[in-house]
């Protein structure tokens, strides 16, 4: 079936429709990765996001529920060149089409993905809507008037749960969290709890954390009901306690710290980006899926982007962020001893 | 860390001829490095014996040198030139090996040179087998369960407790030289013997066998802080058991879940930071397809075959970065060139996918064993980058130029289902072809994989191009490739087609007009007959063309030449020199015209197609290409100019060819018209020959017809012309040592030509009738030889009408002048004769090709002036990589690469040139003869000569009892094999006590006769076996000359 893309500037797509067929309104961005799509499909960090995948064969080691990173997808909708239909991985459970069906995902395939995705590099992150139906200017007032709001909400857990059991005691605040964050902490012997968004610094603190995880998640931290989590934050730096912020978390966190954040024109989403360590000099490859930054001096970063020199982490002491995710999945898992340097904060602030 | 100041003075080592395992890509690694290292304001010392290559080009380095790569001569060198450090990581496994050895024996340290680059321990750790795998064992990375063995014993107990089949890999060869797969003790003892001779430090790696494991490899860059990258991830097609070389390759991995892709990548990078790599690497990794059980195959701790791949695949150019990274600088510093805006310190990430198809020589070799193992035995390939694998898949099988443009290899079309499960049991260059049969007739995928371990993902690619409608004539659009997926914007892009997509990102490009264009055809893949030769002429032209103020666009696949280098031409189009591929791209560019002429056989078969499609041919004009290709329009040229030539007819079938050669008299030269380096070529001596010839060649389908000639035995001439179409410049004219017979590729060939009155007293040289008396040419006073071929030869060239360059072989026979090939196009001569007269010929060629004359050129007319050095061209052999392939030289050109040798004199220059080849010249030992009933008499005096240099002669029954009956002593008769006596030809060889063998037979290729015995076992072993006389009085002469290694003069030609 003809599935037509219509870009918020009026620029219409054609393609076919794949998984299941429907409208989708939603923000395009492209990410860069040739591997991982179902670690990407299931990143709630693309909520109300239409995925726009560059790598244009997709699907062929079809779907292995293990890699999924959530149950649920939070992305509005899917769009490759050419879904594999005969995957071939020894973990393989099923294509991608029949995947997305049962989910009720909007998929899009056959449109050129890199026309597509220059367009957004040159013009910036633009909305888009999907539909079967020949497009109407109504269409894309739709699409121009979409626009990501009230995001982590949307996708952090409602519960407290603890998993696994460890000497150090993790308090991780989800904000739209990947699951391989938890598997993270647990490789290296921590117990994690993980709370809402909102938890009170009061509830957080009732369970004796060794350590604050600040995770990943969607949307704009500037959005309004991300006020309350940014004043919790003010609260729990007061109290000195050893934080690690990935991705989002690195963002609230710096809006808690008194920096502000940006736009970017049209963010990072891959598992190519460089960034570098300037207290060492370092390059590290990173995982990376966001669309903000924080607006910070080079000499108050503790990680800066090699391309285009923007902040890709902070120290500040006893707690720490980084823009990129360093639990990779999908992607490099270079920096994931910035893991172990959130454990040795924890053990040293709990031996002070 | 910015650059190392203390570095002023570099000395850059080549890889030497091209070998199966080691081709052009080290030309386009060399190169790029020279130019990084000029950059850097560095002086830069090369050392190069192969003349074909870009890097020995004056501009490119201060100091050149064309000598032999032996130890002895680089020490010297290093003497001369004093250079502070040495690159050694990109000049192959010859220049590391080179340069491990200086290094080893203490030279580099007295002499106060450094290796740039990796350190000597690391390149130890990284290519000593028990060494490595104790560096593996210490960081916890799995390898392959195996035992380092000096000696048989150890290999044979080893496979007693694995089981077989194990896998033998000797130390430090290149391409896998010797190894294989052993599926029983036999076979385990003659693989491993092989493989123990043929290592330098004698030991093997006997492993156990993984075979049908995926094969993935990842290109590696680390600078000397620490910072590691992947550039390119690449996936292997056949899985474990085919050598990645002889492997069809995709870049990236397709079929790796994020987690394996990671887990690879990780132990890749922790492989490379445990060595401390510095600068380009090569892990080669095997996965269980049923687990996540992985192992590390091996590692290249240098620029490779797969670096040059992976540079073009994504747009990386990672022998410049890997430069960089010697001399100092680390990638956060160094700036991505195909952006312009992002650094060295990315992954490149790709938005298509790249597939190379190797190039075999089996077309050519009928006779050689086509199967395929850990030996590589591919010469050359192709790369082809599409946004999906069966476009791309079939893009390479069009530009390998094997005949086919798909998948059908009429050859099955009879067999039985049975027929082809079996011939899939055995994997040979056309397993491809066979799967895609076997997936026609319905045999499922799993049983294909079952049968071949093929992943399914592969396979089912198959059964979509076979379900996939044939190609609409839709039109192609063409995307860039910008190592970023289009994340960033690219400055230096090159092109692809692909059939679906809306966006043609090459077309505000092609819009441009503001220069005139030009597309300059390339010479696609390496080949036997089809060198790095011209690829050298096609980067001349484009270059030349460029400061003449065009916009030159280049159309070529191989990705491992510098014509495909992203900043080599204005534009590049990655695509097949197919007449559609390359008609699509006319179209849209609609440039003033197309030169043909500088890629070799390859662009030339091209010329009817576009001249019938109303395309401008630059230079030459399509209609003389013809006239030279057409048997009947030639022969009636050169009678109409009065020039001779061999007789002969063209024929089409079996009965016509026989009917030929009753009356022309055999022995009689056979061969198809266009072809490449006389493919299918031989000399038939009688009816049998002409009768199993006509057989093979009729086994693919022929449009032209087979061409049948009277074969005159005689000196070969051959000389490289530019022409104006008016004034006419021959920079050199050369003479082969090997008489007419062997192909001019194979022969050894001399500049300037020797006197009349030297030539006279080669052997078998007595009827020279052409007096002493000193002629004119343009004005110039010259012998009569050379006024006689260049009068023939701008006799030639008007009537063509050449406008560029024309080689010429002529062969002197009975006094008289022959002309027995005429081509209007650069040939393999060109960059030697360039380098060595210090002519620009390919410049010139060019210039005059699109419409400037010689004189306004400044040049006159005439012959070149001789300069004071004589150069002698040697080819090189990869025979000791194609079991079964008898090695006599013939019609039919067998070698892959060539040397040079410059010297005051022919001898200095034979010496250097046959050294520099790595024939192993001793000076004592003995000589055996084995010779056809007609080469007897001239044998005698062969025998005498080497018996007066103080050899023991001996002889097989029939050439021992004509030299005993000629008063030759002290002939030793050694009985042949098929007498099955204890002590035969081979016992003798395997003795040691042989250092020659000289073997000339009257007929046949046949593996199973006794002369291909002996000169394939004297090849393996290591001995120069020599098949032609003259090859043999010339060896001897030079044996006889007294030059050595210490003694040779070193030729700075940059500095003549």
């Amino acid at each position: 079936m003809t599935a037509y893309l219509i870009l918020e500037n009026g620029r219409v797509f054609q393609g076919e429709f794949f998984g299941a067929a429907g409208e989708a309104v939603g923000e395009v961005v492209f990410t860069t990765g040739m591997t991982g799509y179902l670690e990407t499909i299931t990143d709630p960090g693309y909520h109300g996001q239409i995925i726009l995948q560059s790598f244009p064969l997709i699907g062929n080691y079809g779907v292995i529920p293990a890699d999924l990173e959530k149950d649920s997808i939070s992305a509005k909708a899917y769009i490759c060149k050419y879904p594999c239909q005969e995957p071939s991985n020894y973990r393989n459970e099923g294509d991608l089409d029949t995947f997305f069906m049962s989910k009720g995902i909007v998929g899009v395939k056959g449109i050129d993905t890199r026309a597509l995705a220059k367009l957004i590099r040159d013009n910036g992150v633009m909305n888009a809507k999907i539909t079967s139906q020949p497009p109407t200017e109504a269409d894309r007032v739709q699409a121009a008037a979409y626009k990501i709001e009230a995001a982590i909400p949307a996708v952090s857990c409602k519960e407290v749960k603890t998993y696994g059991s460890g000497n150090l005691h993790v308090a991780l605040l989800d904000f739209g969290m990947k699951d391989s964050l938890v598997k993270s902490l647990m490789a290296r012997g921590c117990k994690v709890s993980v709370f809402p968004h909102d938890a009170s610094p009061n509830m957080i603190m009732s369970m004796r954390p060794d350590g604050i995880m600040l995770s990943s998640g969607p949307g704009d931290p500037a959005d309004p009901t991300n006020q309350v989590i940014i004043d919790n934050l003010k609260e729990l730096i007061k109290l000195d306690i050893p934080m690690f912020g990935v991705c989002m978390g690195h963002l609230l966190l710096a809006r808690a710290k008194g920096f502000e954040t940006t736009k970017m024109k049209f963010g990072h989403h891959g598992s190519n980006q460089p960034v570098k360590d300037l207290k060492t000099g370092r390059v590290y490859i990173s995982s990376q899926n966001h669309g903000y930054a924080a607006v910070a001096a080079r000499e108050d970063c503790y990680f800066v982007n090699v391309n285009d020199g923007s902040c890709e982490g902070m120290d500040y002491g006893r707690s720490f962020s980084v823009q990129f995710q360093p639990e990779g999945r999908s992607g490099p898992t270079d920096t994931a001893f910035l893991f172990d340097k959130f454990v040795e904060n924890m053990k040293e602030a709990r031996n002070a | 860390m910015p650059r190392d100041k203390s570095i002023k003075k570099t000395m850059v080592i080549g890889s030497g001829p091209i070998v199966i395992g080691q081709a052009a890509e080290f030309d386009y690694a060399g190169t790029q490095a020279c130019r990084v290292l000029r950059e850097d304001g560095i002086e830069i010392v090369l050392v190069n014996s192969n003349p074909a290559t870009i890097m020995t080009d004056n501009n490119i380095a201060d100091h050149i040198y064309i000598e032999p790569l032996t130890l002895t001569t680089v020490k010297r060198i290093i003497e001369k030139e004093r250079p502070d450090s040495i690159l050694s990581g990109l000049g192959g496994q010859t220049g590391l090996t080179l340069s491990m050895q200086l290094a080893k024996d203490g030279f580099l340290d007295k002499m106060n040179v450094r290796l740039l680059g990796s350190l000597p321990e690391t390149i130890d750790r990284a290519e000593d087998r028990q060494m490595f795998k104790d560096t593996m064992e210490e960081i916890g990375q799995p390898c392959i369960p195996s035992v380092i063995a000096n000696e048989l014993d150890t290999a044979l107990s080893f496979a007693d407790d694995m089981g077989y089949p194990v896998i033998v890999r000797p130390a430090f060869t290149m391409g896998g030289s010797g190894g294989g797969i052993a599926g029983n003790e036999e076979e385990l003892r003659e693989i491993a013997t092989l493989g123990l001779s043929l290592s330098p430090i004698r030991q093997i790696l006997v492993e156990r066998s993984i075979a049908g494991w995926k094969e993935v490899e990842f290109e590696v860059m680390r600078d000397r802080a620490g910072n590691a990258i992947i550039i390119c991830s690449m996936e292997n097609f056949d899985p474990v058991g085919v050598h990645t070389g002889d492997s069809i390759v995709v870049a990236p991995t397709v079929t790796l879940a994020d987690r394996e892709y990671q887990m690879l990548r990780t132990a890749s990078l922790n492989i490379v930071h445990s060595l401390k790599i510095e600068g380009g690497c090569n892990v080669q990794l095997a996965l269980n397809p049923h687990s996540d059980e992985y192992a590390v195959i091996e590692v290249n701790p240098r620029v490779s075959r797969s670096s040059a791949l992976a540079s073009k695949a994504t747009g990386y150019p990672i022998a410049k970065v890997a430069t960089k990274i010697a001399i100092g600088y680390t990638l956060d510093e160094i700036i991505n060139s195909v952006t312009g805006t992002t650094y060295a310190a990315f992954e490149p990430t790709l938005d298509y996918v790249a597939v190379k198809f190797p190039k075999w020589p089996f077309d050519k070799f009928v006779y050689a064993d086509m199967k395929l193992g850990t030996q590589m035995k591919a010469t050359g390939e192709v790369m082809s980058i599409a946004d999906n694998f069966e476009e791309a898949l079939l893009k390479a099988v069009r530009g390998a130029e094997i005949g086919l443009t798909t998948l059908d290899l009429p050859r099955l079309a009879d067999k039985t289902d049975a027929a082809i499960r079996k011939e899939l049991l055995q994997v040979t260059d056309q397993r491809l072809f066979v799967l895609y049969e076997a997936i026609k007739r319905g045999i499922s995928i799993d049983e294909l994989n079952q049968i071949t371990k093929v992943d399914k993902w592969f396979l089912n690619s198959l059964l979509n191009i076979y379900k996939s409608s044939p190609r609409l004539q839709k039109p192609l659009v063409y995307k860039k490739v910008d190592t970023c997926a289009g994340e960033y914007e690219a400055k230096t892009p090159y092109f692809y087609s692909i059939e679906n997509a809306e966006e043609n990102e090459a077309l505000p490009y092609a819009q441009k007009n503001d220069k005139p264009k030009i597309i300059v055809l390339g010479s696609g893949p390496i080949r036997i007959g089809q060198g790095i030769e011209f690829d050298y002429a096609c980067v001349h032209c484009v270059w030349t063309l460029r400061e003449m103020g065009y916009e030159v666009i280049v159309i070529n696949n191989n990705p491992e030449t510098v014509s495909t280098d992203f900043d080599t031409a204005d534009r590049l189009y990655f695509e097949p020199l197919h007449i559609d591929d390359v008609m699509s791209i006319i179209n849209q560019e609609k440039p003033e015209g197309v030169i043909v002429a500088f890629g070799g056989g390859t662009a030339i078969k091209l010329t009817r197609e576009l001249a019938k499609r109303g395309v401008n041919i630059i230079g030459t004009s399509a209609d003389s290409i013809d006239i030279c290709e057409d048997r009947s329009r030639f022969d009636e040229l050169l009678e109409s100019l009065g020039i001779s030539r061999p007789a002969g007819f063209s024929i089409m079938n079996t009965d016509e060819a026989l009917e030929a050669s009753a009356k022309l008299g055999y022995p009689v030269l056979l061969r198809p018209s266009y072809v490449i380096g006389g493919q299918n070529m031989i000399i038939a001596h009688q009816p049998e020959d002409i009768v199993e010839y006509m057989k093979i060649i009729l086994r693919s389908k022929q449009d032209n017809p087979v061409l049948v000639d009277k074969y005159l035995q005689g000196l070969e001439i051959e000389v490289d012309a530019i022409c104006d179409g008016k004034d006419v410049l021959i920079p050199g004219i050369m003479e082969h040592i090997e008489r007419t017979g062997v192909h001019s590729g194979d022969s050894i060939s001399v500049y300037p030509m020797r006197k009349e009155s030297q030539l006279k007293t080669l052997g078998g040289f007595s009827q020279l009738k052409i007096s002493n008396e000193p002629s004119m040419v343009a004005g110039q006073e010259t012998d009569e030889l050379s006024a006689k071929l260049y009068n023939l030869t701008e006799k030639l060239c008007l009537a063509l009408n050449v406008k560029g360059l024309i080689n010429i072989q002529y062969v002197l026979y009975n006094g008289e002048i022959y002309v027995i090939e005429v081509n209007p196009r650069a040939s393999r001569t060109v960059p030697y004769i360039s380098k060595v007269t210090g002519i620009p010929m390919c410049a010139l060629a060019t210039k005059v090709s699109i419409g400037k004359t010689l004189a306004e050129l400044g040049v006159a007319p005439g012959i070149g002036k001789v300069p004071d050095y004589v150069a002698v061209k040697v080819p090189v052999f990869s025979f000791e990589k194609l079991a079964g392939l008898d090695i006599t030289l013939g019609p039919e050109m067998k070698s892959t690469g060539e040397v040079l040798g410059i010297g005051r004199s022919l001898m200095e220059a034979l010496y250097k040139g046959l050294v520099a080849s790595k024939c192993n010249l001793k000076h004592e030992g003995g000589i055996l003869l084995t010779v056809r009933e007609s080469d007897k008499q001239e044998a005698l005096g062969i025998a005498k000569k080497y018996k007066d240099l103080g050899f023991n002669i001996y002889a097989t029954g029939g050439t021992a009892a004509f030299l005993k009956a000629h008063d030759f002593e002290n002939v030793e008769v050694v009985e042949k094999i098929q007498n099955n006596a204890e002590n035969n030809t081979v016992t003798l060889l395997e003795s040691g006590k042989i250092s020659y063998v000289i073997c000339t037979t009257s007929k046949g290729r046949d593996p199973a006769l006794d002369e291909v015995k002996i000169r394939r076992r004297a090849c393996v072993l290591g001995i120069p076996c020599l098949t032609s006389l003259d090859t043999a009085m010339a060896l001897a002469d030079c044996l006889l000359s007294g030059f050595n290694e210490e003694t040779t003069e070193l030729v700075d030609i940059n500095n003549f």
